[in-house]
């Protein structure tokens, strides 16, 4: 199982690219930290997601 | 001689004394370094041995020292000044300022209150010893200079430890030592000697030598030193090359680094100041104030003192004045040093008459000295009226000769308490 | 000579700092308009999928961006919030805000400290949330911050200058611009920050809360230029000093 922003999820290793996609988050607002290491936007297509994986998946908000 | 030299020789004339006892080859120099500015070495230069240091502090006070036009401000300027409850440096300009004159009585009461928030009615006394007069430089204005034909005296061990003795006798508890400026004579090991014994008889201890590397500072701080006093005399470094003719002293930069390498060896505070009347006495005040403010910044643990010393007769030229720097005009400058510079000590020095040391007390010295000798090793002579004679010449003639016991009774008529020591030596 | 609050090297004309919170994304805009403001905060926070409407797309163009690090409870979270804030491809600039009590929301200088001097040498334009302590702001400025953030009360709390007098210590002894934040409730008290001589105003609860949000902002605009313009021109007579001895103190004289 991986943990994506707190929850755990059942998923089939793929790229941060493809995930972001399939799971329908907004690719250019978002930030990608996978156990607790950046990922850089231009390392998304490569760089895997699979069981084990702590992923966060981060937009801005607004905060004071 | 260029026109500028010639008239700057002229300027100077009051403070060239020519003594019979030089040999005709040091006379000859000594007219040499006064009439020839070629013949002196570069005094913006470091000479071997002095340590630099990485600090923008004197870029910044020459760079406001030189943009300080004392003429522009007016009557208004120092309304607003007094109106405001917290005094920036424009309003400490206007302090300064001749327009400043007519308010005296009301910059006298602002300060006073300031000094009351500050320090309560406290007034620290301590006492100064000479324990050598030896000095390597030619500075044409002092009585220790090398020229100046002086009975020169550096105290042992045990003259230290007896002198010291005397002393501590009155209830003495600060002692600020000095020497002159000869680092042939008055070695940092030999300095560091006496403040060890120094530390046997009294609490708190200042030098006023030389001025040091950090690790030479860090030596005499485990010696027992923890605060260091070092008098830029002008802070206007052209004036400075033609009154400091000859030796280490010359190195005006190494000069104003002094405290600030104090600081950086440990030391507790650091008094400052100018030799009011050499130069233009308001942009000297204002230079040395300004040092302070930007090193307490920079160091905000630091105790920072400023003192006010003007010009004073010396053996063999009772000529020598304060110029322009009348009481008046002193006056105005400590109350501005104390509007500007709330926190700061103010040690007011017996070169000031009883009247005066009294009077500004009241209004913003914090420390005033007594039991005063300015020669070397003639405390027993002065304090028990026992004269044998081998003392060392003084390095000016001072005005106010009160003892310690003298001085705590007039404090403490005035309304204020003396307070010889709060000090703990860690 | 232009009136300029420089942070990080980089100008603005604004003093006033908008916050982004608690009021309709569809507000910004006419709020940054209204008020004038240049700098804007954010915050970072987990990524929905649901959500359609990003902020960054109500925010106009030229506004510079300023994430804070809310969330974090210590100096390590409130880096890791910094850097992801970066890899948004926004700027350098971050609110370091580090906050470990849930009741008072007060921020942790301790952690703070460490933070910014991390932060800083990772070049970021640091601009760290503080309590106003004065030997804090200086373990700030030797640690690299761009300015400092005092608070002026508890955050939210809309109380005006309750640090008024620690605020005013840190104007005169620091050499960094020091930016009043939270707790400014009115303009009134934005404008007595400015007078007491702080480069800039961060607001948010004030604003979000108002009645008429872009309005609101327009009244702090001109609050703060007030402010900024008397401190500017020089106060006149503040408060009548002076003891009243009846002996004049310089009669001593020669």
């Amino acid at each position: 199982m991986a943990v994506i922003n707190g929850e755990r999820v059942s998923i089939v290793p793929q790229s941060i690219a493809a995930y972001l996609k399939s799971a329908g988050y907004n690719e250019k607002r978002v930030a990608v930290e996978k156990n607790l290491r950046i990922i850089p936007r231009g390392k998304w297509t490569d760089e895997m997601i699979g069981e084990d994986d702590s992923i966060e998946i981060l937009n801005f908000v607004g905060g004071g | 001689m260029s026109e500028k030299s010639e008239q700057l020789y002229e300027e100077n004339q009051v403070y060239y004394v020519d003594s019979d006892t030089l040999p005709p080859q040091a006379l000859a120099r000594k007219h040499r370094l006064e009439q020839d500015p070629s013949s002196r070495t570069d005094h913006m230069a470091y000479m071997p041995g002095m340590e630099i240091i990485d600090s923008d502090v004197k870029d910044k006070v020459v760079a406001a020292m030189n943009d300080f036009d004392y003429s522009v401000y007016t009557a208004r300027d120092v309304e607003r000044a007094l109106s405001h409850e917290r005094c920036s440096i424009e309003d400490f300009k206007a302090l300064l300022s001749p327009a400043a004159a007519p308010f005296l009585e009301r910059m006298a009461r602002r300060a006073e209150l300031e000094t009351r928030n500050h320090f309560g009615n406290t007034v620290y006394i301590f006492t100064p010893i000479y324990i050598a007069n030896y000095c390597q430089n030619y500075c044409i204005y002092c009585g220790f200079n090398c020229y100046n034909n002086i009975r020169r005296k550096r105290l042992s061990f045990e003259e230290i430890e007896h002198e010291m003795k005397v002393i501590a006798a009155t209830g003495m508890e600060e002692i600020l030592m000095l020497t002159g400026e000869s680092r042939t004579y008055s070695d940092i090991a030999y300095i560091g000697e006496a403040v060890k014994i120094a530390r046997r008889y009294f609490r708190n201890i200042g030098i006023e030598i030389y001025p040091c590397n950090t690790d030479e500072y860090r030596y005499l701080h485990e010696c027992g030193v923890d605060y260091v006093t070092v008098f830029q005399e002008t802070y206007n470094s052209d004036k400075y090359e033609t009154l400091h003719l000859l030796g280490h002293k010359r190195v005006w930069p190494y000069r104003f680094d002094a405290q600030e390498r104090a600081l950086r060896a440990g030391m507790r505070g650091a008094g400052f100041s100018a030799l009011l009347g050499l130069d233009d006495f308001r942009k000297d005040a204002f230079a040395s104030a300004l040092h302070v403010w930007y090193l307490n910044r920079k160091y905000p643990h630091a105790e920072l003192s400023l003192s006010c010393p003007r010009l004073r007769p010396i053996i063999n030229n009772d000529r020598i004045n304060p110029r322009d720097v009348g009481e008046k005009e002193l006056c105005q400058v400590l109350c501005a040093y104390r509007i500007f510079l709330p926190y700061v000590g103010i040690t007011v020095s017996s070169r000031e008459s009883k009247s005066f040391r009294d009077g500004i007390a009241k209004i913003c010295a914090t420390k005033v000295s007594a039991g005063v000798s300015t020669g070397i090793g003639d405390h027993e002579e002065k304090y028990g009226g026992d004269e044998s004679g081998d003392a060392g010449d003084e390095q000016f003639e001072i005005s106010d000769s009160r003892s310690i016991g003298a001085m705590y009774a007039d404090m403490e008529r005035g309304g204020l308490q003396p307070v010889l020591n709060d000090y703990i030596y860690v | 000579m232009e009136d300029k609050l420089i942070l990080g090297g980089h100008e603005f004309t604004s003093r006033f700092i908008l916050g982004s919170g608690k009021y309709n994304l569809k507000l910004i805009q006419a709020a940054v308009e209204q008020g004038g403001a240049e700098i804007i905060t954010l915050a970072l926070r987990r990524a929905n999928t649901r959500e359609s409407e990003n902020i960054l797309d109500f925010i106009p163009k030229g506004v510079t961006l300023l994430p804070n690090t809310s969330g974090a409870r210590n100096a390590d979270e409130a880096v890791r919030i910094a850097r992801l804030s970066r890899e948004m491809g926004c700027g350098d600039f971050v609110k370091v805000e580090i906050m470990h009590d849930a009741k008072y929301l007060l921020p942790d200088n301790y952690e703070t400290v460490k933070a910014t001097e991390v932060l800083a040498k990772e070049g970021f334009i640091v601009l760290p949330y503080m309590y106003p302590d004065l030997n804090v702001a200086r373990d700030l400025q030797n640690a690299g911050a761009a300015a400092v953030m005092p608070l002026a009360a508890p955050i939210g709390s809309n109380q005006g200058l309750a640090t008024k007098a620690f605020i005013q210590i840190l104007i005169d002894e620091i050499d960094l611009p020091i930016i009043v934040d939270a707790g400014i409730g009115k303009p009134s008290q934005a404008c007595e920050a400015m007078e007491m001589g702080a480069a800039a105003i961060m607001a948010n609860t004030a604003i979000a809360t108002a009645g008429d949000v872009p309005a609101m902002a327009a009244a702090f605009r001109k609050a703060i230029e007030a402010g900024r313009s008397a401190y500017l021109t020089g106060m006149g007579r503040v408060l009548a000093r002076g003891g009243s001895a009846s002996d004049p103190l310089t009669g001593f004289l020669r």
